[in-house]
């Protein structure tokens, strides 16, 4: 995997590790971000990974951009020869698939859409051969996915899901972004499924909506007091599709402080990942469960 | 003391010099979008520069204050009244409990900032008393002014009444517009002509130009090299794998309008990047109206450093003359 360094400007530097998605090059991009955080290069301000790719902003008053250059392609060198192993956390999330608040919104921007006379699930169910929604939901849900990256607005995951390329989810994003989307849609746009923080303008297609809040700037979410962001770049997402009961007593439960996100350490090692991607993917699924 | 909101103007923000640090998190820096603007008038009021003030932009609010207190209003040329008595640009004057400040119409440039001898005392977010309303995080409420907020005011002197600086100091936009450019990220997607049309084409800034972007019209499309989608990219050719936005980073979405990213930049996404607008000249950005004729100028490492090196310069020359 080549990997190409390009400068953002006097104070960023920009390193892709690869033009395509895949796991190899999220590994990468985590592990040479962990890489340079450690090496404490003096006047690197942030690193930012991304889920293909990483930047790193630095103070060219502090360290010239030929020394950053040099520095992080020795990072490089060392993580090409790191154990693709993470220990990180898994996370199940609630998702009322085929809400009525993105099902409102999705009709109101039908003109925008593809295929204005069916839903987003209807639609990213047909273009992906799914015999019918309930299936494409069982895949959606049925696989975990990796947060390969945090941002656009504060604390939105991008998710990439941990399945083979052929059985990847695929959907185009709308025509013309809405100018809305519910906070906390479940989403997909490309090969990235999201969770829309907040509410806003959204080009992704909607699938469904969690009642379990990942940004509060308040911090007064029980699960948000120590920090007000709840992904971090690493994070394992397994979805469980609820009905509208579990729904209004999941958010009942946010707003009493007594929601609780079922979450667990674990280690993921891709090696071993590749070699039975179901079977360590229900091994996960255990750990998950407490089994 | 306090401020009392009696009309917000346009948007009217709380910034200060921002909130690194967060941005791997989706939290952009945000905080003044003309940085030299803010830290002068917060020096002529005899703040630390990094104090809290306000940045509004095209339309000034109008404030009313319960103590009295030192203002100094710099960047746009928008001449500030107290009670209706007009007040010079870049020099600190005050303002008598129970008076009001207001504005003019903008005569040139596009954002005022408004330091109070003291400075807005709102809570600390994550480092920074800046507004990020797409968060609703920091500034007043997490969001900007709204008619009937009351404003804290930290405790402040009137020791530095009359404090002015001198022309050299005021910082405008020149005529025409060069925003200089350090090409790279994905420029390499597009053809060798398109490189040099995207230098030599006349832009205007567009409609659409906020704290988080400003886009601009009027160039040519650019085109694209060839090449298969890579996974996971998406169909279009400007299209990439979602990655980091630099600040300052210029995208084209289907190579029509470039977008420079801001303060409150979004901190990814998946379209492919041109260059990056270099330091130095991100302060400028914020200056300009819709429909200002820009030009792109194409600069090396080099000359974006000593640029940077200028700029830093001239922030010391601003906090030696007003020391």
């Amino acid at each position: 995997m080549g990997v190409r360094y390009s400068f953002g400007g006097d104070e960023h530097l920009f390193v892709e590790c690869s033009e395509e998605m895949s796991l190899d090059a999220f590994f990468k991009s985590l592990s040479m971000s962990g890489g340079v955080r450690d090496s404490g290069i003096r006047g690197v301000t942030e690193i930012c990974p991304a889920n293909a790719s990483l930047q790193v902003k630095f103070d060219p008053d502090v360290i010239s951009p030929d020394d950053i250059l040099k520095e992080v392609k020795a990072i490089e060198q060392a993580a090409e020869k790191a154990e693709p192993v993470i220990h990180t956390r898994i996370v199940e999330i609630p998702v009322f698939y085929n809400d009525p608040w993105t099902h409102e919104t999705l009709m109101r921007f039908r003109e925008r859409h593809q295929d204005p006379s069916g839903t987003d699930l209807d639609y990213a169910a047909r273009i992906n051969d799914y015999g019918s929604v309930d299936d494409f939901v069982a895949a959606h849900s049925g696989s975990p996915w990796f947060v390969s990256m945090v941002g656009f607005v504060a604390g939105l995951p991008f998710m990439y899901q941990m399945v083979e390329r052929q059985r990847q989810i695929q959907v185009p994003k709308y025509l013309r972004p809405r100018t809305d989307t519910p906070k906390l849609t479940v989403g997909h746009g490309g090969c990235f499924g999201c969770i829309y923080s907040v509410r806003g303008a959204g080009g992704y297609q909607m699938f469904g909506i969690t009642p379990m809040p990942i940004f509060d700037p308040t911090q007064t979410t029980s699960y948000l007091r120590d920090f007000m962001v709840f992904f971090r770049p690493g994070d394992i997402v397994k979805f469980k599709a609820i009905g509208r009961d579990a729904y209004d007593q999941a958010v009942e439960d946010v707003a009493g402080g007594r929601f609780a996100p079922p979450i667990r350490e674990v280690s993921f090692d891709l090696r071993e990942f590749r070699r039975d991607i179901d079977g360590y993917n229900a091994k996960l699924e255990g750990v998950l469960n407490g089994n | 003391m306090a401020i009392k909101v009696v009309h917000h103007g346009l948007a009217t923000t709380v910034q200060d010099l921002g909130r690194p640090g967060y941005f791997h998190l989706g939290i952009p820096v945000g905080g003044a979008m003309d940085r030299y603007a803010l830290r002068a008038a917060n020096l002529l009021v005899g703040n630390d520069e990094g104090a809290a003030g306000l940045e509004a932009v095209f339309i000034g609010p109008k404030l009313e204050f319960t103590e009295d207190g030192l203002v100094a209003v710099t960047g746009a040329d928008m001449p500030a009244k107290v009670d209706g008595v007009a007040q010079p640009g870049w020099t600190a004057f005050k303002v008598k409990a129970g008076q009001t400040l207001t504005f003019d119409f903008l005569k040139s440039g596009a954002r005022i900032y408004i330091a109070v001898s003291g400075g807005i005392d709102v809570p600390v977010a994550l480092g920074s008393r800046s507004t990020y309303p797409i968060g609703a995080l920091g500034g007043y409420k997490g969001r900007p002014l709204a008619a009937g907020d009351e404003l804290p005011v930290g405790k402040g002197s009137l020791a530095a009444e009359g404090r002015s600086l001198r022309e050299k100091f005021r910082r405008a936009p020149s005529m025409p517009v060069e925003l200089r450019v350090l090409p790279g990220l994905y420029w390499h997607r597009v053809t060798e002509e398109s490189q040099k049309n995207f230098f030599a084409d006349e832009w205007k800034v567009a409609n659409e130009a906020d704290r988080m972007g400003y886009r601009f019209k009027g160039g040519r499309k650019l085109d694209f090299v060839e090449r298969e989608q890579p996974f996971g990219a998406g169909s279009d050719p400007s299209n990439i794998v979602d990655s980091c936005y630099p600040y300052g980073s210029i995208q084209v979405p289907g190579g029509t309008e470039p977008i420079i990213l801001h303060r409150d930049a979004v901190s990814g996404g998946g379209y492919f990047m041109v260059g990056t607008v270099i330091s130095a000249d991100m302060d400028l950005i914020g200056q300009l109206q819709p429909h200002t004729p820009t030009r792109f100028v194409e600069v090396t490492m080099e000359e974006a450093l000593a640029a940077r090196k200028a700029r830093r310069a001239a922030l010391d020359a601003l906090h030696v003359a007003l020391a």
